[in-house]
């Protein structure tokens, strides 16, 4: 059956079974390959996407169940000219990845968090990613990279 | 002007892609390729007799199913053993494809292909295996014990190799020794767990007789050579890339799991491409562990807590194979002694097959074992004696470099430590600590009834091993600089850590060098990404390719310019002669005129070839004897032995005793690996480590049943640490530099890994006041310890 969805700003459509899941149509179907398959059970977070602004496991979501709504991934996060989102910009200078496997996944849910709480602690920050998991960096620079975002992000005009 | 990134916190090349989701791991490649499932053994032990996959066949949508039987020539023997070892009581690999006997709980029995990974999935469950359960040797103990069940049916025990060495004269030492002490340590079989599971990507064009094969693993070369013996192909018409792989650790690296054969031999036979990513029970139940060994150690001390004598009695739980022979505890047996200079020592170490996942290096490999072993024993003598550990650990201390443990290395040579400045290192630890303070901050906490405890923990790590590695480095004619290293990064940072020694030595902008590694289309020679070796092996030959293409440069630019070789001076992305700037050639002009033929476009062209008259003129051939075109070489280093850096950790912890849960309050990190070339990665590598260690201590266990069977295979759970868990870890270096390369580097990347249990565990002993001599340890384990609960 096809599927409607708008992928980061973009409708796109594709002719998927009803047993396919989001993970997949999107790296697949559609060759956003940002979107990283780490447990399919819905645990590691490395698949997280955001569905109409919210955080979803998309290894855990059919994509009939995402028809018609707006999926953003780590390839919409970064300006249409290439400039860095300031999330990005912040895991690069504060070195919040290593093998960068996870890190879409980080990217998706921090994004989030920081949509709703613009000025988060040290103890949130950690508190929100522990949905995330990373096996390279011990978290510490991921959480230190989120909360530069932050600084900057409330920083600018 | 001279730069030098060498030390510098450079930010990484490799970010950019990662972060915009444009990386391109193993699963990004052939989207549209045919996928590969297993049937894998629900068993820990059974004969096999019969396998029915008609039903499967007939699955709209399936290409084709296998078994052991469709097998032939080297793809129905036996899996090759990497590390053989004359110790190796009974060598035993796995088959591709299980022929008559499975012997552990996820061995693969069968191989369907299909349209995709869901039509696959949907024929293995049509799959029917007639099994003949048998007794499975599970628990270590119990394994290695009299009338235990047998792992193989073909053996009468379950030994797989016995090694025994003594340095000094134990039995005398021990006979001196005014205090002996008997204790039983313990460590449970965790896992490497990288993100990114293993996969295989195989594509076979039968017109060009040429496979590619894209593979998640640490070791591509080696695959490579593997393959094309194989398939009795030509070495060059066989290509693996390791792309950029999510995580290793360790487990990415076996030569051969049984995938990375069956998927291209699929490819080749279906002559269509085939694609296999491994789900993450798979992962759990099909790709390797490690960790599960029981020490019995007895020790000899003097009054003062000096270690007199030291005799290691260990089993190591190999698991169903053992493809990495006896590594693994030769590493433990050569690694025990740590910072300590024990004159007699002597290890028996039994290494011992298990119906369970074989086990192979993570992170650490052997190390964390070794460590806690010798950590927990220099705290159990201090009690014991009613001293100061810290005093005892600096009585035992290795002064004098280079020190020469007495024992084997894993490489086969001796154990021998090139540098270090072990008091030095303690003291700029507890200096970060502030040891004085943090005792007085215990005593009030215990005042409240708070339940604190301060641990320490010391350890050595052999790094940068042979036999060697190659990287090959030319100037191009635009002025950027390709290097290639054998194999791929697994998030060390390769890209951007040779690009400093590069740029440095060519002294040409950062941006300029572009760094490949993993594609045996680049370099075809190499051993592989694990023992905390890249850098070191790599980085040195790195160094040296680099250092041959500037005496190449220097010699073509010395004719042009008409002065001796030594008479020039690179800067700048240029050469010039010394004293006169201006006299200069950049450097991409120069590899153009290193190249005598018309090829150029833009406006350099016409300039170029002007020089390369210039360069070859006057001699009695285009080529100078002895010359090549371009500025362009490959240069193997090979090290003459290990290089050990070292270091040390502090925990403070506090206790819940209601729940068990261990807050790890500060963690305190000193750490030395001579000289660094990017302290912000070396940062990042001892991060990452301490994070796996403290799971290790606290949280991560493999679980097994008495029948064999696999209790917690989902991240459910196995629990990893989490942000919310890991304590911000302080971190400082000294930097002693090896003798031993050219860079005076040491490898750094197990390093954050190796004390962290010895160190916890020693924390929550002060805590608790008590032993705590088995790891990790639970909240179940902390109560029992605690004597709130029985334990069970």
């Amino acid at each position: 059956m096809d599927v409607t969805l708008s992928v980061n700003g973009v409708s796109r459509t594709a002719s998927v079974e009803p047993r396919i899941t989001l993970a997949d149509v999107l790296r697949d179907e559609l060759g956003l390959t940002g979107t990283h398959v780490g447990c399919e059970h819905g645990v590691c977070g490395a698949c997280t996407v955001l569905l109409d602004g919210r955080s979803v496991r998309s290894c855990l979501l059919f994509a009939v169940q995402a028809a018609g709504q707006e999926v953003t991934t780590v390839e919409g996060l970064a300006a249409a000219d290439g400039t860095l989102h300031p999330l990005q910009k912040a895991f690069h200078d504060a070195h919040g990845l290593q093998c960068g496997f996870c890190t879409p996944g980080f990217l998706m849910a921090a994004r989030e968090l920081l949509d709703e709480n613009p000025s988060p602690t040290e103890s949130e920050v950690r508190t929100w990613l522990s949905g995330n998991l990373c096996r390279c960096t011990g978290y510490q620079n991921i959480v230190d990279a989120v909360l530069l975002a932050a600084e900057r992000m409330r920083g600018a005009p | 002007m001279t730069t030098r990134l060498f030390g510098e916190r450079v930010a990484r090349s490799e970010d950019r892609r990662l972060l915009t989701g444009r990386g391109r791991y193993t699963g990004d490649f052939e989207p549209a390729a045919a996928h590969a499932a297993f049937v894998r053994s629900d068993f820990a032990h059974a004969r096999i007799t019969g396998i029915d996959v008609a039903a499967a066949q007939a699955v709209p949508g399936v290409l084709d199913v296998f078994t052991y039987a469709d097998l032939a020539d080297g793809f129905a023997d036996r899996l090759p053993l990497l590390v053989p070892s004359d110790k190796l009581i009974a060598p035993r690999t796995q088959h591709a494809l299980a022929k008559d006997e499975a012997c552990y709980a996820g061995e693969v029995l069968a191989m369907v292909v299909a349209r995709d990974r869901y039509v696959a999935e949907d024929a293995l469950e049509r799959i029917v295996v007639e099994y003949e359960p048998l007794p499975a040797a599970v628990d270590l103990d119990r394994a290695a014990g009299p009338n235990a069940p047998l792992a193989h049916l073909d053996m009468t025990d379950n030994l797989a190799g016995l090694v025994t060495e003594e340095t000094g004269d134990v039995d005398a030492a021990f006979a001196a020794a005014p205090h002996v002490y008997d204790w039983t340590l313990r460590m449970e079989r965790s896992a490497s767990m990288p993100i990114e599971t293993r996969g295989v990507v195989a594509r076979y064009d039968e017109r060009e007789d040429r496979l590619l094969v894209h593979d998640a693993t640490q070791a591509p070369t080696g695959v490579r050579f593997g393959l094309a013996m194989l398939f009795g192909m030509d070495p060059d018409r066989v290509h693996v890339v390791a792309p950029d792989v999510g995580g290793g650790f360790g487990v990415k690296v076996i030569q051969f799991y049984p995938e990375e054969v069956l998927v291209p031999w699929a490819a080749r036979r279906l002559g269509v491409p085939v694609k296999w990513i491994e789900d993450r029970r798979e992962h759990f139940l099909g790709s390797n562990h490690e960790r599960g060994q029981i020490h019995h150690v007895h020790v000899g001390a003097a009054d003062d807590g000096r270690i007199l004598a030291l005799e290691d009695r260990f089993l190591h739980d190999t698991g169903a194979y053992c493809s990495y022979g006896l590594i693994l505890p030769i590493i433990t047996a050569a690694q025990l002694p740590g910072p300590y200079d024990l004159e007699n020592y002597r290890y028996e170490l039994r290494s011992i097959f298990t119906n369970t996942v074989p086990t192979s290096p993570f992170r650490g490999a052997g190390r964390p074992h070794a460590a806690y072993v010798m950590e927990r024993v220099i705290e159990r003598v201090s009690k014991e004696l009613n001293l100061d550990s810290l005093d005892v650990r600096r009585r035992n201390f290795v002064k004098e470099f280079p020190h020469h443990v007495g024992v084997t290395f894993q490489d086969g040579g001796p154990t021998v430590y090139d540098s270090g400045d072990y008091p030095k290192g303690l003291a700029t630890l507890l200096e970060q600590l502030d040891l004085e303070r943090t005792r007085t901050e215990i005593a009030t906490a215990r005042a409240e009834g708070r339940t604190v405890g301060l641990g320490f923990g010391a350890y050595v790590e052999g790094t940068g091993i042979g036999p060697y590695e190659g990287a090959s480095v030319s100037i191009n004619p635009d002025g950027t600089v390709s290097v290639a290293t054998a194999h791929g990064s697994q998030g060390q940072a390769h890209e951007t850590v040779f690009a400093q020694v590069v740029a440095d030595e060519l002294q040409v902008p950062f941006e300029r060098v572009h760094v490949t590694t993993g594609d045996t289309r680049r370099l075809g020679f190499g051993v592989g990404t694990f023992a905390s070796r890249t850098a070191v092996v790599a980085g040195n030959a790195v160094l040296l390719a680099t250092t041959e293409v500037k005496r190449q440069a220097a010699a073509v630019a010395a004719r042009i310019l008409e002065v001796a070789p030594e008479d020039v001076v690179f800067a700048d992305g240029a050469i010039h002669v010394a004293g006169a700037p201006d006299r200069s050639i950049p450097l991409g002009r120069l590899a153009m005129a290193s190249n005598p033929t018309r090829y150029a476009f833009g406006a350099d062209a016409e300039e170029g070839a002007k020089l390369s008259q210039l360069a070859y003129e006057g001699g009695d051939r285009p080529l100078p004897e002895g010359s090549h075109p371009g500025l362009a070489a490959t240069e193997y280093y090979s090290p003459t032995s290990g290089v050990f850096g070292f270091g040390f950790h502090a925990a403070l912890v506090e206790i819940d005793l209601e729940t068990g849960h261990v807050d790890i309050l500060r963690y305190v990190v000193h750490h030395d690996s001579g000289r660094i070339i990017n302290p912000m990665v070396v940062e990042g590598q001892i991060h990452g480590g301490v994070a796996q260690g403290i799971g290790g201590a606290l949280y991560e266990r493999i679980a097994y049943g008495e029948e064999g069977q696999m209790l917690n295979a989902t991240f459910m759970d196995f629990l990893m640490v989490t942000a919310a868990e890991m304590p911000r870890i302080e971190e400082v270096h000294t930097e002693t530099p090896s003798p031993n390369n050219p860079l005076g580097i040491k490898g750094v990347g197990e390093a954050g890994t190796i004390p962290v249990s010895a160190t916890i565990a020693n924390a929550i002993s002060d805590a608790l006041n008590t032993p705590v001599d088995h790891m990790p340890v639970t909240p179940e384990e902390v109560l029992t310890l605690a004597g709130k609960i029985e334990s069970p």
